[in-house]
């Protein structure tokens, strides 16, 4: 195993709480009555619906399609009947189109996605390989939700020499990724190949934070066994870590240009849980229907890791879960740091909730804004070496050029400034709405 | 379909990321500095006596009385975030034990309501209250400020010698003195003034079982055992509170660092010149642990409100704070200096957090390159 490392600048080191549900196996969920599959799952313009209303749909039907240069296609996770087309709003509040879909279960309407001779997939050509993709609707299952294809498409005159595999899950409280990692070590690095491929990487790079220490092994273990030319990195548990600019700076040691993406520096970094998508997509041709959610936070029963289908209402999982041991005080879609609280337990799971968190009281032990004192607090824990302090005041008095002077479009919302500030003043927030604000301009 | 509770009676909380925070909030910050300082306050009480704690208790009463009559004028809740209570404690820490009562009284309340409130409170203030405070009553009521008392260990010395500060002895005596190169502990004892026995007792034990000579009148001077302000004296327990700043990550090391480390050096290279005892001839240690230096690096040159967001902005306003303090204690015409110099370097805060940014990620570096 090589040595421990990290990224230079900033960062912050929050509570884990990944003990909650690291060990619990992951449970696959039978498909709920009914679905509600989004149009918008992912960074880009939304998926056009492709069905109507009453029209009968099998699972892995493309049933929205993504018709712009940056968008994902979106199939029905269900056998069953188109209900319903209507517009609702995600955990994450977008405000989107959805295919309500009523599953059928009859048995002759389950579809079993096989395997495909393995020697096939060998032989598919790095075109053929990202048509796959792009018709799996394969996203970004890190949390951004890019539409892969797009991601995988290395412009003429680049060169992807890296590829970057992040294992890290840097977010407290999910596991996900980890447990699939654990799970499906296997498919993971099968997935890998098929992207190494598809690029054409010189050096495959799967970075893992110390916390996950049995998935770099068995990673590792299994690499060595089967002779792959890929190398497990072991990165120091840091926050935030799992973001590409932090991760490309641990493990490659470059940083991507301002503004810039990491194949600027020759690297494409993919999450785990893409590697597994593009797997599935490849050997069973089946597309982006399915996901690993970690349902978890101190105010749900029985913590764990469930797979079920996209457009699976967010209750059902805290179902599966055991409910609520005790009232929650905030939802939160996503991970703690950078997820979105939201209220609607009928929103449903889309292609990047990595994980739903119940917080109760005792999680939210702080008091409300008091005045900056200018601690620099805040400074010394950005990662993309801003001064949130300073950026926040400008933006407080509308000054949206002197912020943008001092870089605000550089802050990615990593939450590292919010999280540390004493008087836990709102930086992101005001981050959000001057990143806005200097866009009307 | 499920017995499940799944119900939410209570609205939820709807907030902008990150959904969880950390723990850490200013008036623990200012209360942990309190509590920092606490050590270094009950030596001096234990040292000059009852009427100290009577100072630090008007400096303090003063202070969060002041806090709370703002605090209804304003129509603001600051009262329990500890900045008075700490604000007051300082100036406390900065009057001269003998100190008539109605000083410490103004320079608290000068400190609250012109150096903090009037610029709109805690952190709107561009200069250390406590020591704007101190140094306003300072050069207001002279005779006032300089009412030293002797330390119970050297109360064998005539009042003469030990009222007066170590450091404003030295300065003073110095003026007429025409003998050649001397040690500041060698000069001293030729005027009679003396150590305690525990200092004479640690130094021999040192130079016999290890061979290491202290003098002892550093370590009357580490250890807490001279005439100064009541909350200055004790290096040794200053030092243990900035230990736990430290380790708490409430101040970091580079203030501290480059503040003393700059004066060393400027003391030990320059410090020898204002008595003609040519270069590399200061007194490092003498002049570290005298005259509020330890109560200044760590405790009031590390306020966050006035010192810079930085760390090279730090690193930057240290050396400035030690270059000035040298500058003060050598070449002017009083005997310490820490106050002038770090109030004065408070003017600089801004401009240093204007010019001194961190290296954006990603940006290219002044050779165009992004690393």
């Amino acid at each position: 195993m090589l040595k421990i490392r990290s990224f230079k600048k900033g960062g912050i080191h929050p509570h884990g709480r990944k003990s909650l549900s690291e060990t619990v196996q992951i449970l696959g969920l039978p498909k709920p009555a009914t679905v509600i599959i989004p149009m918008s799952q992912h960074l880009g313009a939304p998926a056009i619906v492709c069905v109507s209303k009453g029209d009968v749909v099998t699972a892995g039907q493309k049933i929205g399609s993504g018709e712009s240069f940056i968008s994902a296609d979106i199939h029905s996770s269900v056998c069953g009947t188109v209900k319903d087309i209507k517009s609702i709003v995600l955990a994450n509040g977008i405000e989107t189109n959805a295919v309500i879909i009523e599953t059928d279960d009859l048995p002759e309407n389950q579809i079993e996605f096989t395997d495909i001779d393995i020697e096939l997939i060998n032989n598919f050509t790095q075109q053929e390989l990202l048509k796959i993709i792009k018709d799996s609707g394969i996203v970004g299952m890190g949390g951004a939700a890019f539409p892969a294809h797009v991601k995988f498409n290395i412009p003429k005159g680049k060169k992807a020499k890296y590829l970057v595999i992040n294992g890290v899950e840097c977010e407290p409280y999910l596991t996900a990724d980890h447990r699939l990692m654990l799970e499906h070590t296997d498919e993971i690095l099968k997935g890998v190949s098929l992207i190494s491929k598809i690029i054409n990487a010189e050096q495959v790079i799967i970075g893992i934070e110390a916390n996950k220490m049995n998935a770099a092994l068995k990673i590792e273990k299994l690499i060595a066994e089967k002779g792959l030319p890929f190398i497990v990195q072991p990165l120091k548990v840091r926050y935030p870590q799992g973001d590409e600019k932090q991760l490309l700076k641990a493990t490659i040691g470059k940083e991507v240009p301002s503004g810039g993406l990491p194949i600027e520096i020759g690297a494409v970094v993919s999450n785990v849980g893409t590697a597994f998508a593009i797997f599935e997509a490849v050997t069973k041709k089946k597309p982006l229907i399915e996901r690993v959610v970690t349902v978890t936070g101190d105010a749900v029963k029985n913590p764990g890791n469930f797979r079920t289908v996209v457009g699976t209402p967010i209750k059902i999982l805290i179902e599966a879960a055991g409910g609520f041991k005790e009232e929650p005080v905030k939802m939160v879609a996503g991970g703690p740091m950078m997820g979105f609280a939201f209220f609607d337990l009928e929103a449903p799971v889309t292609k990047g909730t990595s994980g739903i968190l119940a917080l109760t009281k005792d999680n939210l032990d702080y008091t409300s804004e008091t005045a900056c004192i200018s601690c620099g607090k805040c400074v010394m824990v950005c990662p993309m070496g801003l001064q949130p302090t300073r950026l926040y005041k400008f933006i407080e008095n509308s000054k949206f050029s002197d912020a943008m002077a001092l870089n605000l479009m550089d802050c990615k919302e990593c939450g590292c400034c919010s999280f540390s500030c004493p008087a836990k003043i709102p930086l992101v927030h005001g981050f959000k709405y001057g990143k806005k604000m200097a866009r009307k301009k | 379909m499920s017995e499940e509770n799944i119900t939410i009676n209570n609205q939820l909380i709807i907030e902008t990321s990150p959904q969880i925070k950390s723990t850490q909030t200013t008036a623990k910050i200012m209360w942990t500095v309190v509590i920092a300082l606490l050590p270094a306050g009950v030596w001096g009480v234990f040292v000059f006596g009852f009427k100290s704690l009577i100072v630090l208790l008007v400096t303090i009463a003063a202070s969060v009385v002041t806090e709370y009559m703002l605090n209804l004028v304003f129509k603001r809740k600051t009262l329990f975030d500890g900045s008075a209570v700490l604000t007051g404690l300082l100036i406390g820490f900065n009057m001269p034990p003998s100190v008539p009562l109605f000083i410490p009284v103004i320079a608290s309340v000068f400190a609250i309501a012109i150096v903090k409130w009037s610029f709109g409170g805690l952190g709107g203030n561009w200069m250390n209250p406590a020591l704007a405070g101190r140094v306003f009553v300072f050069f207001s009521w002279t005779s006032g400020m300089n009412s030293w008392k002797t330390p119970s260990a050297l109360s064998t010395m005539p009042d003469a010698l030990s009222t007066a500060t170590p450091l404003g002895l030295f300065k003073t005596g110095m003026i007429d003195y025409t003998g050649g190169t001397v040690s500041t502990s060698d000069f001293l004892q030729n005027t009679g003034y003396t150590v305690s026995a525990f200092a004479e007792s640690v130094s021999g034990f040192f130079q016999q079982s290890l061979g290491v000579v202290l003098k002892p009148l550093n370590i009357d001077l580490f250890v807490g055992n001279s005439s100064g302000c009541i909350g200055e004296v004790s290096a040794l327990l200053l030092l243990l509170g900035a230990a736990i700043l430290l380790y708490k990550k409430i101040i970091t090391w580079h203030i501290p660092v480059a503040y003393l480390g700059s004066f060393a050096l400027l003391t030990w290279i320059f410090g020898g010149i204002p008595y003609e005892f040519g270069y590399f001839s200061g007194e490092i240690w003498f002049n570290l642990f005298s005259g509020g230096l330890i109560l200044g690096a760590f405790y009031m040159a590390t306020d966050m409100v006035t010192s810079p967001i930085t760390g090279k902005g730090m690193i930057y306003f240290g050396i400035g704070v030690g270059f000035l303090t040298f500058l003060l204690r050598f070449f002017g015409s009083l005997p310490e200096g820490v106050s002038l110099a770090i109030i004065l370097m408070n003017i600089f805060v801004p401009l240093i957090d204007r010019y001194i940014k961190p290296k954006v990620f990603g940006k290219a570096n002044k050779k165009g390159v992004v690393k």
